[in-house]
């Protein structure tokens, strides 16, 4: 009697071990929406659907398995494994390069019977947060087994060169010896709140906008919003995060965005700005060029504001961050968007961005305003 | 909340017992003649005169000092500089067979040092009102000098003299307001009394851009766009380092490239095939529009 239970729980494992074996890695006569991945190191199945071929090189990148998955292309000779293996970690320490691939969807667009083609949701881990990036594969039928076609990626490639910079920095000096009351005052610099606009969205209210610094020097900028109730009460208090370009330099305008999730508006009389500038020591480089700008739909049929970003300067930019505000044909800010250009930005290169404006704001929009935040290894 | 209640508890029993000792001191003493000085100087040695024989036991309390001490009745008491070193109001409790007490006050000595607050630290030029000082006279101990002293402030640009201007302290401060120069560059501002000055140093710097225009001109790259030397109104230079935004829209699409002013001009290179309108701004000034043509 007492040895029925263990006979039971061993009996299960050995059958769920048997299901894993079997499903591992395929994706069951489905290939839409689906979650892909496989349970089983060591075991991959044998890639007769286009869908399995794809989602076989996909979770060996997942599982950073680099000879498997470069054995998984059909046509090698367009990238060595060095080059195939950057295109999915990424170079110069751009985002892509803290990045890792957590999860992916596959759905077909086109099949045939020796050629495929899938468009893939990839869902990426990343330092700011998750990310989504969508692609489409070409796939082969090599023999029996269906292989991925690489598309061969430019990667950018600066020719050695010297740029000759004018460097123009600011530098912060705090006054060493006595202390002396008075003596060691350097006011904050003068920034100003130019435009706010309170809004209810899906997810919550949202307070948005745009700053100024109107001083001679460079700030350290964060905007504070809290909301007040009709008692006067504070409903939640929330910063812009990083919906702002946060050093501004002399008379450089910012957007700033500030979401409330959870928070309905109708019930907020009012709202308190704080706008806190620190001085910081900053540099006038890089400057970078937002070119070709222009709303157009993606892959998806969503509206995004596209464009490239242009390094104008002589040193890398790791990781680019580009911020828009979008004005009505009042020149009001009614959204401020952002994301995150996943390659690095060498120089004098461009790369391209896209930024997606919500549905319900694309009429309304009449013009916006680009700027690029960034983050460069040893200057930040 | 409660530690602090507790705090406040303690305070108001310690305040209490203070209170009470006076009280006792005072009710349980028999009266003596205390003569204080009348016109007492912080750091200066100061005597009391206490009538009547025997001994009695003295009790100082001043700003921040408190002490007992045995003393024969009769005899001038000298107290000691170091023991006046604080301004304020000093009590005086002698008690033998009974108590008596009494109140002089301490004055701040001569000035020994000036202490100086100008706002602010940076300002654009032709301001009115924008630049404000303040004065602060203290003697060798730090006390604040009440008695009117007559202050001296002096501004000057360069080789300049923008404002020179004596003030009498009022109640220890003495202060300034004034409007900032047409020229940028370091305002010297000094306060000055008797042998004593402060020296603050006010960064005055460009207004805002005025009459910003912009060049366009195409090359092999696209269009190189630059300003003209950019001034503010009263013809300082921009500081370098202002960001001008120069925007061209063309059929592609529109292009912005926030560029820093270097060297005076700011410049960018622009990517547009086809014509283009480009337009400038620095922070919320607006410059001219330029049209660029395509390229041949």
């Amino acid at each position: 009697m007492k040895f029925i239970l263990p006979i039971i729980l061993a009996i299960a494992t050995v059958v769920l071990i048997g299901v894993a074996f079997v499903a591992s890695g395929t994706v069951v006569g489905k290939t839409v929406g689906i979650e892909a991945g496989s349970a089983m190191y060591g075991l991959t199945p044998k890639a007769s659907t286009p869908d399995q071929a794809l989602t076989n090189l996909l979770v060996d990148v997942k599982r950073r398995n680099w000879d498997q998955a470069y054995g998984e292309i059909s046509n090698p000779q367009v990238a060595t494994k060095q080059q195939f293996i950057q295109a999915w970690t990424g170079s110069y320490g751009s985002l892509r390069t803290f990045s890792a691939l957590e999860g992916f969807e596959l759905r077909p667009m086109h099949i045939t019977n020796d050629a495929a083609q899938m468009r893939v949701r990839l869902h990426w881990t990343t330092p700011i947060g998750p990310l989504e990036d969508v692609r489409d594969f070409h796939l082969a039928k090599v023999g029996d087994i269906w292989k991925t076609v690489w598309s061969k990626t430019d990667v950018p490639n600066v020719p050695s060169q010297v740029i000759p910079v004018t460097y123009l920095r600011w530098d912060l000096v705090s006054a060493a010896g006595d202390d002396e009351w008075g003596a060691k005052n350097i006011d904050a610099p003068h920034v100003r709140i130019i435009s706010m606009n309170p809004l209810d969205f899906a997810e919550g209210a949202v307070v948005l906008g745009e700053v100024v610094n109107e001083d001679t020097i460079p700030a350290f900028v964060n905007v504070t919003a809290t909301l007040v109730d009709g008692s006067g009460k504070e409903i939640d208090e929330e910063t812009s995060f990083d919906k702002i370009d946060h050093i501004l330099l002399p008379k450089q305008v910012t957007p700033y965005r500030i979401d409330f999730p959870k928070v309905n508006l109708k019930n907020v009389k009012n709202v308190r700005m704080n706008v806190k500038a620190t001085l910081v020591p900053a540099s006038a480089d890089p400057v970078i060029g937002v070119m070709n700008q222009k709303v157009d739909p993606d892959y998806q049929g969503k509206s995004v504001l596209r464009g490239d970003l242009l390094n104008e300067s002589g040193q890398t930019v790791n990781i680019p961050h580009v911020i828009a505000s979008l004005y009505d044909n009042n020149g009001k800010v009614i959204w401020v968007a952002d994301g995150y250009v996943e390659h690095s930005l060498l120089p004098q290169t461009a790369a391209p961005f896209e930024i997606e404006i919500p549905k319900n704001m694309v009429p309304k929009v009449s013009n916006f305003h680009v700027v690029v935040n960034q983050y460069s290894m040893g200057r930040n | 909340m409660r530690r602090l209640c507790l705090n406040c508890a303690y305070g108001f029993l310690a305040l209490g017992v203070a209170a009470c000792l006076m009280a006792a001191l005072a009710a349980s003493c028999s009266a003596q003649n205390i003569t204080v000085p009348t016109s007492a100087v912080a750091g200066e040695p100061a005597s009391i005169a206490i009538t009547g024989s025997g001994k009695a036991t003295l009790y100082i309390l001043g700003p921040g000092i408190s002490t007992k001490q045995e003393v024969n009745l009769g005899e001038d008491l000298k107290l000691r500089g170091d023991a006046l070193k604080n301004a304020g109001d000093y009590h005086i409790v002698a008690c033998s067979d009974s108590c008596h007490s009494a109140t002089f006050y301490v004055s701040a000595g001569k000035p020994a040092s000036l202490t100086f607050l100008v706002h602010p630290s940076r300002v654009p030029v032709s301001q009115q009102d924008a630049v404000s000082g303040v004065a602060f006279p203290f003697d060798q101990f730090h006390n604040l000098v009440f008695t009117p002293q007559t202050i001296n402030f002096q501004l000057s640009a360069g080789n300049a003299s923008l404002l020179n201007r004596s003030v009498n302290t009022q109640a220890g401060v003495a202060w300034f307001r004034t409007s900032s120069g047409k020229s940028a560059g370091a305002l010297q501002v000094v306060a000055s009394l008797n042998d004593f000055n402060a020296r603050r140093v006010v960064q005055q710097v460009a207004s805002d851009p005025c009459n910003l225009r912009i060049t366009g001109q195409r090359n092999a790259q696209g269009i190189l766009v630059q300003t003209e030397p950019v001034h503010d109104c009263s013809g300082n230079p921009v500081p370098d380092g202002t960001i001008v935004s120069f925007t061209a829209t063309a059929a592609s699409g529109k292009s912005t490239v926030d560029a820093p002013i270097k060297k005076g001009v700011a410049r960018a290179e622009m990517e547009a095939t086809g014509s283009a309108v480009i337009s400038g701004a620095s922070g919320v000034v607006m410059g001219n529009e330029v049209r660029v043509g395509g390229r041949p």
